[in-house]
């Protein structure tokens, strides 16, 4: 009896075709569409979902935008449970034209990337970039967009630190897994502090952020604390978090957007939802003589039912597994054309499985009103308007 | 003979808006196992009513009917849908046929819910088909078969679970008259040589003639009888 119901499922599927493929069509872009905001929204959280539970940032408390005095370093290595700190600017500046983003930062070379071992990067290329002052690393995804290659001169023009910059490529690094961002570039802090003595004396000596690693990432709240009492009465007092609430204050700037894509991701399935429950209601609608002649037969209602939910079901968990199947690709070319804006643009395991879920949301919701109007329909009804 | 349909002060109304229709009216009616009847009256004289509730698709609003001997008034919508599958045979005016599915495939609906198996549903299939002349189009679909081919899938589909009565609801409405003629002989054939209980609601007279028992309905009251013996040759 099912396998006779199923074939007569997957019949009625085929019996408007050019129906059954724009709904196919409509819930395959609406899944898809789905599945790319969410991994947008995965993507703005990427640099916290990938920063790491034994390291801290203290920043100057008043705001990111000012600094904290160099010397400050050796004073936070004195404390207890202080592994490292290492140290690093924002540089900001275009490469030939604003469009060409990717992350600069000025770092000191040793302790930022013993800091940072998920950036992987050949010795010799290392200790070429520690020896150059003008050196500088680029991550794999930015070297392959614009074709650096080691060795290469890279002009940057200042903005927040003025000027025309060169840099010597020495190296080319990688990332230790898919979540590790592969789009920053880095230069020594010590050129961009020897320019500063010279242009701008007050600012020397002077530093963005300070990184901490920890002996025990679960004294994190503690040494934060200590941090920001050592420094209570300084001229610039600091404001130490873990790496991940540094993040996600960044992504706090843009929590308005945010709220909008979950919002619209949303919407859009509530459309096809509505869209799809349009063309059962109009399938079920025409098929009320068939409805009841099966009735009059002996099948009963679930049968009836069955054929409904079964033909809504197969169009939507189709039509969502193509969607989710079209994902993927999309995901990468979104990631590889978007790289500057989205570093880490990977479809997240959770991400397929809510739009399946949304598809079978979708395929159930669309049934519900045919399905219940067929089983409610009286056999001497159904036969009226028949010929 | 022993009876078959048995009705004893059958009432049905309708509702339409605030009006009560009555549509049949302390119907009686008693008949007999292998009759051929025909139910005729004008339109809304509740023929197509009285054969609805005979076959257990609509409800009575009051009186007694039954089925060899078993009152269905009272049955709920999942015990009459399984009464239908082992006592009813239908044929509509337009056929009713799942258009997705071949006319092996539509014969084989009503035996879906018994409890043969695939060899023992093809074999009943293929002799069903084979007494209504379709063999060479069993895997035909609906669409690729004339309205007379059609119907008489339609009849092999009433006619291949054995059931108790077929009810046929103006069987050659839809047809030219060659193709009305031949589905008419097929009744005839069912009810005279498979000794088939016919209920048929028919405007044609022609087509009434083939019966042996013609009831007229006039404004939801059976009014008279006409009992006669089938004239052999003059159709």
């Amino acid at each position: 009896m099912w396998s006779f119901l199923l074939r007569l499922v997957l019949r009625n599927c085929l019996r408007h075709p050019l129906r059954t493929s724009l709904t196919v069509l409509g819930i395959v872009v609406a899944i898809t569409a789905f599945g790319l905001l969410r991994t947008t929204i995965d993507a703005w959280y990427a640099g916290a979902e990938a920063s790491s539970a034994s390291r801290l940032v203290v920043r100057n408390k008043n705001s990111l935008t000012f600094s904290l005095p160099l010397y400050y370093r050796a004073r936070i290595e004195q404390l207890e449970g202080v592994k490292s700190v290492s140290y690093a600017d924002w540089f900001g500046g275009i490469y030939i034209a604003p469009k060409n983003f990717f992350p600069r930062f000025a770092v000191e070379p040793r302790s930022y990337f013993e800091l940072y071992p998920e950036f992987v990067l050949p010795p010799e290329q290392m200790k070429a970039f520690v020896l150059d002052r003008r050196g500088a690393i680029v991550g794999r995804k930015t070297a392959e967009k614009y074709g650096f290659k080691i060795g290469d001169q890279i002009p940057i023009i200042g903005d927040i630190f003025p000027g025309n910059w060169s840099f010597v490529l020495r190296g080319i690094y990688h990332g230790a897994d898919s979540k590790t961002d592969e789009s920053q570039f880095f230069l020594q802090w010590d050129n961009l502090n020897e320019t500063m003595k010279k242009l701008a004396p007050d600012h020397a000596n002077e530093v963005g952020i300070f990184l901490i690693a920890l002996e025990r990432p679960e004294d994190a709240p503690l040494i934060a604390q200590r941090v920001d009492k050592l420094f209570a009465s300084s001229r610039a007092q600091t404001l130490t978090e873990t790496e991940k609430a540094f993040q996600l204050s960044f992504v706090a700037m843009t929590e308005a957007i945010l709220t909008v894509i979950q919002i619209v991701s949303f919407l859009i399935i509530v459309i096809i939802m509505a869209v799809m429950a349009n063309t059962m209601a109009m399938t079920a609608r025409e098929r009320r003589g068939e409805y009841a002649t099966l009735k009059a037969i002996g099948f009963n209602d679930s049968h009836v039912v069955a054929l409904i939910a079964g033909e809504s079901l197969l169009i939507s968990l189709s039509a969502g597994a193509v969607g989710i199947w079209l994902l993927y690709p999309l995901a990468e070319w979104v990631g590889h054309r978007f790289g500057s804006i989205f570093p880490i643009f990977l479809v997240a395991p959770r991400t397929p499985l809510l739009a399946a879920a949304m598809a079978l949301l979708i395929g159930v919701v669309a049934a519900i009103a045919p399905a219940w109007r067929a089983s409610t329909l009286k056999v001497a009804e159904g036969f009226r308007g028949i010929g | 003979m022993s009876v078959i349909v048995e009705i004893a002060n059958l009432r049905k109304s309708y509702r339409r808006g605030d009006q009560v229709v009555s549509v049949l009216q302390d119907i009686n009616l008693k008949l007999e196992r292998g009759e051929f009847v025909a139910l005729m009256g004008p339109s809304g004289s509740g023929k197509s009513t009285l054969l609805n509730l005979i076959a257990g698709i609509d409800t009575p609003d009051s009186g007694r009917l039954e089925i060899e001997g078993i009152d269905i008034t009272g049955m709920g919508e999942a015990e009459l849908a399984r009464w239908r599958a082992d006592h009813v045979g239908f044929i509509f005016q337009f056929y009713n046929l799942m258009p997705v599915l071949s006319a092996f495939e539509n014969v084989e609906l009503p035996l879906l819910l018994t409890r043969l198996n695939r060899r023992e549903r093809r074999e009943h299939v293929d002799l069903v088909l084979e007494l209504v002349g379709l063999t060479d189009r069993a895997e035909h679909f609906p669409s690729q078969l004339s309205g007379g081919q059609q119907q008489r899938v339609a009849i092999a589909r009433a006619l291949v679970s054995d059931p108790t009565i077929i009810v046929a609801d103006e069987p050659t409405g839809d047809l030219d008259r060659a193709s009305a003629r031949e589905i008419l002989d097929l009744l005839e054939t069912l009810n005279e040589r498979l000794y088939k209980t016919i209920i048929m609601v028919t405007h044609d007279h022609i087509a009434a003639e083939r019966a042996n028992i013609v009831r007229h309905l006039d404004k939801g009251v059976l009014t008279d009888l006409v009992e006669r013996p089938r004239q052999r040759g003059s159709h």
